[in-house]
């Protein structure tokens, strides 16, 4: 028996709906139809009146998940795609996100991103988004990297107090499995040492835990030992994991698959420049997906984004700085 | 009606001597239509005001205290300091808190009618109120849509003042009467006359007797003139005065008193006690509110989220 990530997301909120009686699921075709990756699959049936299809109309479905909260409930608010979510970004960003701070009503809101490329999804079914919702006060970002944590960090951002963007990757959804659904996880804030090693550090998140780790795997057969940090959250952002590795490697690099301007990668090196210049034997680096839309071909897909080919060509580089 | 016209002429007096933070909105000229929602909204109802609607906050019973707090930066306030002048309410209490941008607060009330429905709670309605600029966006619309979608006992009132800030409707949509959009949504619409008080209350109280019989959602539109500029920043000299001289430029307020005198309901004497009281309430929260404390910034807590351990910055 084995479970997807994919999977994992959809027994979470199984799970959410069957523990919690405020939780309901609002979004576009996810009622009978299952949602687009099929990540409601039968919970309509499951949960009668619970699981709601909703209009495309990504501004009023956050404002409606807003409303909801106000009144007791915990929506989860599934966007079709994470590109999508820039319809609905004031009602996240200005609404959702300062609730709290100006009323002292909470607003727990989730907001399922499917996040990130996959081959031939092109410019507009491919985005990662985490980097401009991390930048607003308000929100939490989650970006989970395996089975056991899409699993665990929605249940946990469900009954999180406030607006959790939870940016699943559809890459990982059918190809990253697990045995069983985990029975306790690190907690929302924490970052996970996903490889040990003493020469340089990864500091990455999501889909690109993998391709990172790959890299590592290259890089040992030439003699390197490779730490690999799965931040889990990009916000926030476990600085103090990151510098205890950084501690004790001497070299840093951060890998994204968002674009390069700001972001997590940046935010990862300003933080470490800053609190721990006296750590770093060599310039600390990054490597981001390319600065254009994102393409369709998988020539030119394949080339935009980090692989571990590129990554471990980045790290060749700043171990040998 | 008069004690927000009261009320809004007291902040605007503060506001020219220096006293407010930032700007100052009036409601003058639209106080006979909010004051028709907030007349016949009952507790428990969900109401979000916009930028004109102290008379209808007054009467769903908003504190005066709010308001002042709020536009002189109180720490004691709703708001703490942390957002100021019409951006302010009590959401668990129905009264929500504006954003500035416009349409956004409508899907906001289809969330908690929507939240009621889920509770098995009936018989509440919600009530959003709008300018003649904000029926242009994307929010509208969706919000608009999705009430009439989901069946929602919302209703959408729409002052149509003739000017979004300084652009008059003529730029700002085509169609005849924004009266016609509701048939665009399936939903039934109202007219009314926004500077006649009896028609608001007649027909705002239709609207919301009709959601509240579930009927689904009502569009009320209502034509007067904003006898203001957009905030006090604004004179509105691009407002053309013979649009001032019409019917449409009539002022609710004196049109009112102009009634109950008619009807002898009322004399001039009464009026002016009126006034008096009214004067009389607001400068005294005025004094109570000016002896408060101002926000301090050594004792906010600089969080966003409720889950404080999750705070950047706060480690």
């Amino acid at each position: 028996m084995s479970i997807t990530y994919l999977e994992a997301i959809r027994e979470a909120q199984a799970k959410a709906l069957a523990d919690d009686p405020r939780v309901f699921i609002y979004g576009q075709d996810v009622g009978a139809f299952g949602g687009a990756f099929k990540a409601t699959k039968g919970l309509a049936k499951e949960f009668p009146g619970r699981v709601l299809d909703s209009p495309i109309s990504e501004d009023a479905i956050v404002g409606l998940a807003v409303g909801a909260a106000i009144e007791g409930l915990r929506p989860i608010i599934e966007m079709q795609f994470a590109d999508f979510s820039t319809v609905g970004f004031n009602q996240i960003v200005n609404q959702a996100a300062t609730l709290f701070w100006r009323t002292n009503v909470t607003c727990p809101i989730t907001v399922r991103l499917p996040s990130g490329g996959t081959s031939g999804s092109g410019p507009f079914h491919s985005q990662t988004m985490e980097a401009i919702y991390a930048h607003y006060p308000g929100l939490v970002v989650l970006t989970p990297a395996t089975v056991e944590d899409a699993y665990s960090m929605l249940l946990e951002a469900v009954a999180i107090d406030d607006p959790v963007i939870f940016c699943e990757h559809k890459f990982l959804y059918y190809h990253l499995k697990a045995e069983k659904l985990p029975s306790e996880a690190l907690p929302v804030g924490k970052a996970r040492i996903a490889r040990e090693g003493r020469d340089l550090t990864i500091v990455t998140y999501s889909a690109m835990v993998h391709e990172a780790l790959a890299a590592a795997a290259e890089l040992q057969s030439e003699g390197w030992e490779v730490e690999v940090v799965d931040l889990r959250s990009v916000k926030p952002l476990d600085t103090d994991t990151v510098m205890a590795s950084v501690a004790r490697t001497g070299r840093l690099l951060c890998v994204g698959e968002a674009w390069p301007w700001g972001g997590v990668t940046s935010e990862i090196i300003t933080r470490v420049v800053s609190e721990g210049y006296d750590l770093l034997d060599a310039p600390p680096q990054r490597l981001n997906a390319k600065d254009t839309p994102v393409p369709y071909h998988p020539n030119l897909w394949t080339a935009h984004r980090p692989t571990a080919r590129s990554i471990a060509e980045a790290a060749r580089k700043t171990l040998q700085s | 009606m008069l004690l927000a016209r009261v009320l809004d002429d007291k902040f605007a007096s503060l506001y020219r001597a220096g006293k407010i933070h930032g700007g100052v909105f009036l409601g003058r000229g639209q106080e006979a239509l909010s004051v028709s929602i907030g007349l016949t909204l009952r507790e428990g109802d969900i109401f979000a005001p916009l930028i004109r609607d102290q008379a209808g906050r007054l009467a769903f019973n908003e504190p005066l205290l709010d308001a002042v707090r709020t536009y002189l930066g109180s720490a004691t306030g709703p708001m703490r300091g942390r957002d100021g002048n019409i951006h302010r309410g009590r959401p668990r209490e129905g009264l929500l808190a504006m954003i500035s941008h416009l349409g956004a607060m409508i899907s906001v009330v289809n969330g908690g009618l929507f939240a009621r429905r889920m509770k098995g709670i009936r018989g509440t309605v919600g009530a959003a109120c709008c300018g003649d600029g904000a029926t242009s966006t994307g929010s509208f619309h969706e919000a608009l849509n999705q009430a009439a979608v989901e069946k929602l006992p919302l209703v959408m009132v729409v002052a149509d003042n003739q000017f979004a800030y300084s652009t008059p409707t003529a730029r700002q949509f085509a169609c005849g009467s924004l009266l016609e959009r509701a048939s665009g949504y399936g939903i039934t619409g109202h007219r009314v006359d926004g500077t006649d008080l009896a028609a608001c209350l007649k027909v705002v109280g239709a609207a919301v007797a009709n959601a509240r019989a579930d009927q689904g959602p009502q569009l009320v539109v209502a034509h007067l003139l904003r006898l203001c500029g957009h905030g006090e920043h604004d004179d509105a000299g691009y407002i053309d005065p013979t649009l001032k001289n019409s019917p449409m430029g009539r002022d609710c307020l004196k049109l009112a008193e102009q009634f109950l005198l008619e009807q002898a309901w009322a004399d001039a004497a009464a009026l002016a006690k009126y006034r008096g009281e009214a004067a009389q309430k607001v400068e005294e929260a005025v004094l109570t509110v000016q002896r408060e404390a101002a926000p301090d910034p050594y004792s906010e807590n600089w969080s966003a989220l409720a889950t404080a351990h999750l705070q950047e910055g706060n480690e």
